[in-house]
């Protein structure tokens, strides 16, 4: 992975450095290269690096005199939440200091009648929700990392989960940040209130992958749990058969909470490893729907006979919540499941639902162009695919192999109307493919508002951006 | 007048001074400057019913969008309001200026607002530059959200030319429970109740003169009669709730466009603040407003002044107020101010995406 090279002044300076920030935040850096090991690479782990030195504040303020000496020392800073992007959003350069939110993780203000929580960014997603489930109400964006990921994370890329065909993600449940930008300034976007006024610069720091500023409170909607939910197994001979049945059931005026596809590759190693009681078909569908029992069981009956036309192989109602925890025991396992057998690489491409078929079908062919097997799980109600693309870490070449026909998947999804990433953000992963998404104007127009924010490019500066586009502002 | 998106950048690119943009001109965002219409930039782009996902040029009339979209059960969800009874102007809204001015309706208290609802923009910015951020599906998190960020710019940084949206289904049927005689105090805690509830309300309007709490309910047919049911229990300590199977769709209309306001004088003030903050806020009105009405639980307040009331020195709770209708000679900004921060950050990007200063001017120093 190209990554700039590291400034040789800023390395040479490290003991001012370190010293200018233990006065900033007391006892809060780690510098001992033992110790600043644990911060080389985030999810993405085939990369790594050592940082300068890690510093771990505990307040606003602390975060605003940790940029402030930044700034004034020129020291590029990784902001870093917990630590578990799948894109590499928080990958060190050897010149830079992580900035670690993780000490900051309080809850502010809960407010069950207004319907907000205020956090520290540092709080992890889950127990956000934890801190209001005993009163009936939850936080609605729930990526599957969301025992360990944080808030900070989830802002930074805005994140979604399993929620999100009728929730929304992130920027849809987000009321307000405070955010500090690279020069200690610290700004209030948004509030506990709905409509901002203005143009909506808490929008566009959702998303920006820790570029624009470090977000070290934040403001979430909070929802009143449903009364119940519950779902159902359809299995098919074909991949388009439950693609159009997924479009069925979304003109009927239904709006499941989740609609997950899987293909035989998956089904087959999910199978073999959960024992769930999945069929052997070509596609399965588990749809979920919310409310009261009477509600879901007439919704349910509803999806069915609207698949019915589409010739289902099986089909496996929950009559217990035993049962319901079984249906979804495979597909929670997935990712497990090929670990089991492989070293994987899953992508995260968003195309346009229709377009599955087509997709698959091409995926299949550079499966076999490129010799590596793929398992498909999809998100079918939005449209988000995670290709898993299984490889053997240990032989040569195989890894670049991999991200080659990752990169060539990819580009399938935005030649038929998708985009690279539909939850992981762009990081460094996909920062190389940014081209193929938007031309050059397109891109230049993002980074006037990196510029805005941060005229001297020192947060997060080697990711999202080509490197090459990005050159001249960076080495400014 | 511009035909399409090319037509459109080189008007654009060749202006000698500032533009003034409209679509319909219903929403008075139109600015000084050589008139600039999109009305001609219209069409459906693409409509995928089963993908719930519509593409749109900027200057299609929404009622077409409305229509077409009804055709297959679905809707815009966060039903924006028309503005014309209130304003008193006349001619066709259009797509663009729904979501330049980020227009939304009761039901953004449950589903969101139109900028919640955009999956992509293409726009031509100040240089006549045509730039395209966002697509077409949901799942989206490719580069920087500039599609958040045009939502509601009011035209400042560039002038849209085609919108992406999700669409949801129009419901089988809707029900409205009311309660009356509440004061404004006990109908927010009311509403709270209701939106707390996992009854999944999608209307909370509180009429503050006519003392008329409103809730919506939406969804399969005896979905909303049990919902309608339980919800009445949650409210039972406000008082007995009727429950209206079969409303008027009018009245959520109402609800959303304020029409008897068009005939009433005075200043029209718009205030987003944290709902249970509403009655305190109607309470410090209370000597002056000639009328004032609740939505989104409270989050939302439409209050009917004197001419010259400077509502924003009345009030100090979080949010904000917007001036929606004055007359010409009053002096006082119709958007909110920013604080210094906020509009130094704004300047700058409006700096970037416009640097002629020929489109509509940052919204905050707009006046």
């Amino acid at each position: 992975m190209l990554m700039p090279t590291p400034d040789a002044t800023v390395i040479a300076r490290k003991p001012q450095i370190v010293a200018a920030l233990a006065r900033a935040v007391p006892g809060g850096v780690i510098h001992d290269p033992a110790e600043t090991r644990a911060y080389e690479c985030d999810g993405l782990s085939a990369y790594r690096c050592p940082p300068l030195c890690v510093v771990l504040p505990r307040s606003t303020a602390e975060v605003a005199a940790v940029l402030q000496v930044c700034h004034a020392m020129g020291v590029p800073v990784v902001p870093r939440g917990s630590g578990t992007s799948l894109a590499g959003g928080a990958l060190p350069t050897a010149d830079c200091v992580v900035l670690g939110v993780a000490r900051m993780t309080a809850v502010l203000e809960t407010d069950l009648a207004d319907r907000f929580i205020r956090v520290q960014a540092g709080r992890t997603n889950l127990s956000v929700t934890g801190a209001v489930e005993a009163e009936g109400f939850f936080y609605a964006p729930d990526p599957s990392s969301q025992l360990a990921c944080a808030i900070a994370g989830n802002v930074a890329m805005n994140s979604g989960g399993a929620h999100c065909l009728k929730y929304g993600v992130t920027t849809n449940n987000l009321l307000g940040v405070t955010l500090v930008l690279m020069d200690g300034t610290i700004v209030e976007l948004g509030g506990p209130f709905m409509d901002a006024g203005g143009i909506d610069l808490l929008g566009v720091v959702c998303g920006s992958e820790g570029q624009l500023g470090v977000v070290t409170e934040a403001t979430l909607r909070i929802l009143a749990k449903p009364e119940g939910a519950r779902p159902v197994m359809i299995g098919f001979a074909s991949a388009q058969a439950a693609g159009a049945c997924v479009a069925d059931i979304i003109r009927a005026g239904i709006l499941p909470v989740a609609i997950e596809f899987m293909d035989r590759p998956c089904i087959r190693a999910c199978e073999d490893f959960a024992h769930a009681g999945y069929p052997d078909c070509a596609a399965l569908l588990i749809v979920e729907v919310e409310g009261a029992a009477a509600e879901i069981d007439a919704q349910l009956a509803l999806i069915l006979d609207i698949a019915a036309p589409h010739a289902p192989v099986a089909v496996r109602a929950a009559a217990t919540a035993d049962e319901a925890a079984r249906i979804w025991l495979g597909r929670k396992s997935a990712f497990g499941a090929m670990g089991r057998i492989n070293d994987y690489m899953c992508l995260d491409g968003t195309i346009p639902v229709s377009a599955l078929p087509e997709v698959l079908g091409r995926i299949a062919e550079l499966s076999a162009e490129y010799g590596l097997d793929v398992a498909n799980v999809f998100h079918a109600g939005d449209g988000n695919m995670h290709p898993l693309i299984l490889y053997d870490a240990n032989a040569p070449g195989q890894m670049e192999r991999c991200e080659a026909m990752g990169a060539a998947i990819l580009q399938v999804c935005v030649a038929v109307g998708g985009c690279l990433t539909g939850e992981h953000g762009v990081g460094v992963e996909k920062r190389d493919l940014m081209a193929v998404q938007f031309s050059p104007a397109d891109l230049e127009a993002q980074m006037w508002v990196k510029d805005v924010f941060d005229p001297a490019w020192l947060l997060n500066p080697a990711k999202v951006f080509p490197l090459a586009v990005s050159a001249s502002r960076r080495a400014a | 007048m511009p035909r399409d998106e090319r037509d459109l950048a080189d008007a654009v690119r060749s202006a000698q001074g500032p533009l003034s943009v409209r679509g319909g001109d219903t929403r008075g965002m139109a600015g000084p400057g050589v008139a600039l219409s999109v009305a001609g930039i219209a069409g459906v782009v693409l409509y995928e019913p089963g993908a719930l996902t519509l593409v749109v040029r900027a200057g299609t009339p929404v009622a077409q969008v409305q229509g077409e979209l009804a055709t297959q059960g679905q809707r815009l969800a966060f039903e924006p309001m028309d503005h014309r009874a209130l304003l008193g102007t006349t001619g066709e809204p259009t797509m663009g200026g729904v979501i330049a001015a980020n227009v939304s309706g009761p039901r953004r208290v449950a589903v969101g607002a139109a900028r919640d609802f955009l999956l992509g923009v293409r726009f031509v910015d100040g240089n006549g530059t045509v730039i395209r951020n966002g697509g077409r599906v949901m799942k989206n998190v490719t580069g920087y959200d500039l599609t958040r960020l045009m939502a509601g710019a009011r035209g400042s940084l560039g002038v849209l030319s085609e919108v992406a949206l999700k669409v949801l289904p129009v419901p089988q049927a809707a029900a409205t429970l009311t309660l009356a005689g509440l004061e404004p105090g006990a109908a927010v805690a009311a509403m709270a109740a209701a939106l707390g509830s996992p009854f999944d309300v999608t209307g909370a309007a509180h009429d503050v003169d006519g003392a008329m709490t409103r809730l919506r309910v939406e969804g399969f047919v005896e979905s909303v009669a049990y919902r309608a049911g339980r919800l009445a229990q949650v409210l039972a300590p406000w008082g007995h709730a009727g429950i209206d199977t079969d409303p008027a769709a009018d009245i959520w209309a109402q609800v959303r466009d304020l029409p008897d306001w068009g005939a009433m004088p005075g200043d029209v003030w718009r205030l987003s603040v944290r709902p249970s903050t509403a009655p305190g806020v109607v309470a410090a009105l209370a000597g002056r407003a000639r009328a004032a009405r609740l939505d989104w639980g409270g989050g939302l307040v439409w209050a009917l002044l004197p001419p010259g009331v400077d509502v924003r020195a009345l009030i100090a709770v979080q949010g904000h107020a917007t001036l929606v209708r004055a007359g010409a000679d009053n002096p006082l900004p119709r958007q909110p101010p920013d604080a210094a921060v906020v509009a130094a950050l704004t300047a700058a990007l409006k700096a970037r995406f416009d640097p002629r200063g020929i489109l509509s001017p940052h919204p905050a120093l707009a006046g």
